[in-house]
């Protein structure tokens, strides 16, 4: 290819095609139109004459103008013009295409995708095998034919960590002899392996890099700095001003995902970091489950929230007090150690109660009214948490004495016990240290921590259970009781300094921290949370979506601050006990920093324009040029109006009836139940593939066919359905056909699908793909499948079962082939206890419900579809048993139709008998 | 064999025109009123005029002696004038009148053809003798004959330009010709001036399409003659519109000179125009102010 200005031409020779265009000039000026022959009469007054002048009627200057135009674009045309020219790139060697694969990647993840899929396409040109490897999940590379890696290039997914030093390391090692080049995918971050993997990479053979020019951005962790929220927003590059908007998101009250505010985030020059800060009413703030950077998507720039950006909300309840001094107040202690972190409300509980507090902390309070108590109770079943301190009253009171009250954890002795005091003997007993059980796990007890006083426990088989910190002696100090959801917190001392020096502690704040009764105000230390696993409860994957975290390994505490993230430990949020911690991609503090490559390394960005080729394009405009040339000529010579205008006028009035059918078309909704209404009809979704939407059509219409033809089912015409804006309501089967380029459907239009599901619709997934050998390779289609159907309320599914009732709903079956003859069909899931054994055979009775959804890949409405005539329009994949599978598939449509309607009829214990009967196996 | 058969076949498509062609021509011919057409004097004719006393020269055998024996004077029964005039028809049938410039006005030819029955019809019943020139259809005043004529009227010529047939012309007889005269001018001159000679008196009534009275045509043309034996090419068409206007009149000046040193006289008719107008000028210049 030569490139000139910027163009690349495939044959730059033909250019020189355009000195000639002058002489074109000259030769199309010479040449006179062609003349007009007339009949005329009169031409014998013409004998004779000449014409003055002998040069004819000059081709007007601008038709030249557009001719000699016309041969100038297809002199360029022809040599193949090209946009955005590459240089040929040589492969002489295998490639290796190396991934960096992390989160950083993840934003130009489609276009690097797209430029390495040509990439090997054309490596495969020059027939040399291509390896891919992710570093952040390396094995050793496999040599394979380009065409086997382009089929799976579309399953790499960007993972949400970096690569580490080990991992490059183990990579590096299981690099052998061969020589290779590589192409680099670079997440563009700076690593400090990057040169060590280089050199190594570099004595196999070239190294081409592709890197995004575009740059990153990320956000660290969110903090609570006096009543707002700060995030940090980091960048890649630090040249210009650049706003960035950062959005807060979290559930409404409906549970649905909303964004709860926005700010923007404004980096001024040299800036690699900036902050936003959200002030948010508590009652927002406190649903906020992530942060996000609203154009980017990668792992990176979305930071998770956990409790340390919850601030409770507590209510303290008080009662009658005798005024006195406030340090002898039970609340003092507790509000000083709560307000930092929490919302703290005081008043009457019935008042307080329905605003759902996270904590309802009674303080040496013992009388409740009973209604007081079955609200408390209610809210406690409901995921409260109570927590209630000893004192004075309590010690007193008969509450709990004979039988544990339900809002206690345990039963009380009377009267409490007096340690270390001028009348009493003993010394002050301390905290015995904390069990690997409790809460308090590892929290460091001050020396000088004692208790003098204290209510005691009865003792009980269930005690040492609900005890979480003990004395020294072993007397409970703290207990707590699990009711449903909730708990029952009872610290046996005072919450004021009477009976304890405790609350004066910091073990104190500390405690009720652990107790998820405040936020802590620090994060937590790696020892602290040493040696608890933690759970993950929702993770983030390279893109930054939040799954749930299904058969992911638990972590440690210790790794989970401070450990790097891998295959083992994704980001996310964990959870242990109570507390949830979320583990963001970047820390607090992390920088963005951009790698520098070596001079001589060629570094390319996926962005660079695709190449164009422009001839197609500079062709259709010479043609375009040329016709316009025809309609001048013929105007120049009074062709032009051969047609009468009527006739124009009928053609424009066709075209525009043509272009205007597709909106009439589109009728109303009454219309459509008008015609759903009036006859049974099957109908099928509308996909953006006009060609699957007249195969569904041809199908379901053979399927009507077939149906009336055999049963007493007779069917209308079958309809296309758009989800947009169409009513499901009148079809008993949806066919819906996936194809990988689908639109997702709308908000409202799930809804509508939900509720046609609910309201015993049935939707028959075909992903047409079954003829694809099942791998662990995800087809587009069903990649697309779930896509669409992931906001869709279907219940858990199973294979379907060869005593399902489809098997047997008109036709007796046991395959389901379509075209393709997969056996993989799901249903709805058949809760097992259903199953009857009855005569040897299990029959299930399902609730009377039909199964929301089928799902398969056999394209049933390929071999079902019938052209005008009757006939099949597709061909089956086997030849000769063709016959009898198309026979079979219409058998399947017809027990779906059947199964549609009738619902779980035949499984209905009446015909058991005779079904045993005809299945032979009654006598 | 063949060639006959497609002739034969041709002409009964051609006849087969004429009862449509008649019937336009009748209803044309309605549209003028017939006047007197007596001579209103005595002469040779069917009905009675006058009796008039005889006199001597008077041939006894036309004393009418029904009235003269009514009284002592013998008298003479005299029957007015009726001296039937002779029409000769000559229309144009040559290639060139079978062309219009769009298809929404009539050909020259049908314009032509129309007019020419429609005149025969009028004569005939204004009790003239009709007749065309050399279709051995001499003048004659039966009703069979307008459909002698029509039938003369359906033959197309082959040739270009058909010159005027003068070779069986009634003496004192009244022609009219009918053609664009776009032929050469000598043979017209030359027709005219035996039908003269002949002491026939008449009409050269043209019939052009308008097109070939603006010529609107440009650019690089090669004109054909309908015939196809004539062409001309030129290169701006433009460029000859004065030129054949110059000769079109030029033209149509030497036929008003022919005409008037002959005693004849000249019509024009455009195809765009309505026949109703051509027929009555038709009409009163062959019978009009000659009582």
């Amino acid at each position: 290819m030569t490139i000139l200005g910027g163009l690349g031409f495939t044959a730059p020779w033909l250019l020189l095609g355009l000195g000639a265009l002058p002489i074109l000039w000259f030769v199309l000026r010479a040449i006179p139109p062609a003349p007009i022959r007339r009949k005329f009469p009169g031409v014998a007054l013409l004998l004779g004459l000449t014409d003055e002048d002998s040069v004819s009627d000059r081709t007007p200057w601008w038709l030249l103008l557009l001719r000699m135009l016309a041969v100038a674009l297809m002199i360029v045309g022809f040599s193949g013009p090209t946009l955005n020219p590459k240089e040929n790139v040589t492969y002489p060697n295998p490639l290796l295409i190396l991934f960096d694969g992390s989160w950083a990647n993840a934003d130009q993840w489609k276009a690097n995708l797209e430029f390495v899929s040509t990439e090997i396409e054309t490596a495969g040109r020059a027939s040399q095998p291509v390896a891919i490897v992710q570093l952040t999940h390396p094995e050793k590379p496999v040599f394979q034919t380009a065409d086997a890696w382009q089929i799976r290039l579309s399953n790499l997914t960007p993972m949400p960590w970096l690569p580490t030093q080990i991992q490059i390391n183990e990579f590096i090692q299981t690099l052998d002899t061969t020589q290779f080049d590589t192409l680099w995918i670079s997440d563009s971050l700076n690593h400090a392996w990057r040169n060590t993997l280089l050199a190594a990479l570099e004595t196999y053979g070239q190294v081409r890099v592709l890197q995004s020019t575009s740059p990153l951005f990320g956000l660290t962790s969110a903090k609570f700095d006096s009543g707002i929220i700060n995030v940090t927003v980091v960048r890649s590059q630090t040249v210009s001003e650049q706003e960035i908007n950062v959005l807060a998101i979290g559930t409404d009250p409906t549970g649905t995902e909303r964004i709860l505010g926005a700010k923007t985030a404004n980096f001024k020059q040299g800036d690699s970091n900036t902050q936003v800060n959200f002030d948010l009413p508590i009652e927002l703030g406190n649903r906020i489950t992530r942060f996000e950077i609203q154009t980017t998507r990668s792992a990176g720039a979305i930071t998770l929230t956990d409790d340390n950006l919850r601030r409770r909300e507590i209510v303290i309840v008080t009662v009658r007090e005798e005024e006195g001094p406030e340090l002898l107040s039970q609340n003092h202690y507790l509000e000083r150690a709560l307000s930092p972190s929490a919302e703290i409300f005081s008043g009457a509980l019935l008042d307080l109660i329905p605003a759902n507090p996270d904590v309802v902390i009674l303080a040496d309070v013992v009388t409740l009214t009973s209604n007081e108590e079955t609200a408390l109770t209610d809210w406690v079943k409901n995921g409260g948490t109570l927590l209630r301190f000893a004192g004075p009253r309590l010690a007193a009171s008969n509450l709990s004495r004979v039988e544990e009250h339900p809002l206690m954890p345990v039963r009380l002795r009377a009267g409490g016990r007096r340690i270390g005091g001028t009348m009493s003997w003993g010394e002050p007993k301390k905290l015995s240290p904390f069990d690997i059980t409790s809460p308090f796990f590892r929290l460091s007890i001050p020396d000088d921590v004692t208790v003098t006083t204290q209510v005691m426990a009865q003792p009980d088989p269930r005690l040492s259970e609900r005890v979480i910190t003990s004395l020294s002696d072993g007397t409970p100090l703290v207990t707590r009781k699990f009711i449903d959801q909730g708990q029952v917190i009872l610290f046996h001392i005072s919450a004021n300094a009477e009976w304890s020096n405790l609350p004066l502690s910091g073990l104190f704040v500390k405690m009720l921290e652990r107790l998820s009764i405040s936020r802590p105000t620090k994060p937590p230390n790696p020892e602290d949370l040493e040696s608890m696993t933690w759970s993950p409860n929702k993770i983030l994957d390279g893109f930054g979506h939040l799954n749930d975290a299904t058969n992911k390994p638990g972590v440690d505490g210790a790794k989970l601050i401070s450990g790097y993230l891998g295959p083992d430990f994704f980001p996310g949020i964990y959870q242990h006990q109570e507390r949830r911690i979320a583990r963001n991609v970047l820390k607090a503090g992390d920088q963005l920093e951009l790698t520098e490559w070596p001079s001589y390394i060629k570094v390319e960005s996926p962005l660079d324009k695709p190449e164009i080729s422009l001839g197609g394009l500079l062709l259709a405009c010479a043609i375009a040029f040329l016709f316009i040339d025809v309609v001048a000529t013929l105007a120049l010579s009074g062709r032009l109006f051969i047609f009468k205008s009527a006739n124009a006028v009928s053609i424009l009035l066709a075209l525009t009836l043509i272009l205007t059918s597709k909106s009439v078309q589109a009728s109303d909704n009454d219309e459509l139940a008008m015609l759903a209404t009036s006859e049974l009809i099957l109908a099928y979704v509308v996909t953006d593939n006009p060609e699957i939407d007249n195969q569904s059509k041809a199908g379901l219409m053979g399927l009507s066919k077939a149906l009336f033809n055999r049963t007493s089912v007779e069917p209308g015409n079958p309809i296309g359905l758009n989800l947009e804006h169409d009513d499901l309501s009148f079809f008993p089967l949806l066919y819906w056909p996936i194809t990988p380029t689908q639109p997702t459907p709308s908000a409202e239009a799930y809804l509508r699908l939900n509720a046609y599901l609910r309201s015993g619709g049935m939707i028959v997934f075909d992903t047409r793909d079954a003829d694809i050998p099942a791998t662990s390779l995800l087809t587009p289609n069903k990649k697309q499948l779930r896509n669409l159907t992931k906001l869709l309320d279907i219940p858990p599914l199973e294979p379907l079962l060869s005593d399902h009732v489809l098997t047997r709903t008109f036709y007796l079956l046991q395959d389901f082939p379509g075209r393709y003859i997969s056996r993989e069909i799901w249903v709805e899931a058949m809760p097992s206890s259903n199953a009857q054994q009855i005569d040897g055979i299990t029959f299930h009775t399902l609730n009377d419900g039909v199964s929301p959804v089928i799902i398969g890949g056999n394209d049933w409405a390929g071999a079902w579809a019938v052209d005008n005539n009757g006939r099949p329009l597709l061909p089956i994949s086997r030849g000769f048993a063709e016959p009898r599978q198309r026979e079979l598939a219409l058998r399947f449509g017809v027990n779906l139709v059947m199964y549609a309607l009738t619902g779980n009829y035949k499984s209905d214990q009446v015909h058991i008998p005779a079904l045993l009967d005809r299945l032979g196996l009654g006598q | 064999m063949s060639v006959h058969l497609s002739l034969n076949q041709q002409a009964e498509n051609e006849v087969a025109n004429f009862p449509p062609l008649l019937l336009k021509a009748e209803r044309l011919a309605t549209t003028v009123l017939l006047g007197e057409h007596g001579r209103r004097r005595s002469g040779l004719g069917d009905d009675f005029w006058q009796y008039r006393p005889a006199q001597s020269d008077d041939s006894r055998r036309l004393i009418d002696h029904r009235r003269s024996a009514t009284s002592d004077v013998e008298y003479v029964r005299e029957r007015e004038w009726q001296i039937a005039q002779s029409i000769i028809l000559w229309v144009d049938q040559g290639a060139s009148m079978r062309w219009s410039s769009k298809s929404s006005l009539p050909r020259k030819i049908d314009e032509a053809r129309l007019l020419a029955l429609a005149i025969a019809i009028l004569a005939i019943r204004g009790g003239e003798r009709v007749g065309m020139p050399g279709n051995n259809l001499p003048p004659r005043r039966e009703k069979h004959q307008i459909e002698r004529i029509a039938r003369a009227l359906s033959f197309d010529a082959p040739k270009d330009y058909q010159p005027p047939d003068h070779n069986i012309m009634t003496s004192h007889a009244r022609a009219l010709f009918i053609s664009d005269f776009f032929g050469d001018l000598s043979e017209i001159r030359q027709s005219i001036t035996i039908a003269t000679q002949r002491g026939v008196k008449g009409v050269l009534f043209q019939i052009l399409d308008p097109e070939e009275e603006t010529f609107p045509y440009r650019g690089r043309t090669i004109f054909d003659s309908i015939g196809g034996t004539i062409r001309h090419q030129t290169l701006k068409a433009s460029e000859l519109q004065s030129h054949y206007l110059d000769r079109l009149r030029e033209r149509k000046e030497k036929l008003t000179d022919l005409v008037t040193a002959t005693g004849w006289q000249i019509g024009m008719h455009r195809t765009s125009d309505n026949a109703n107008v051509a027929l009555l000028w038709l009409y009163h210049t062959l019978y009009g102010g000659r009582t």
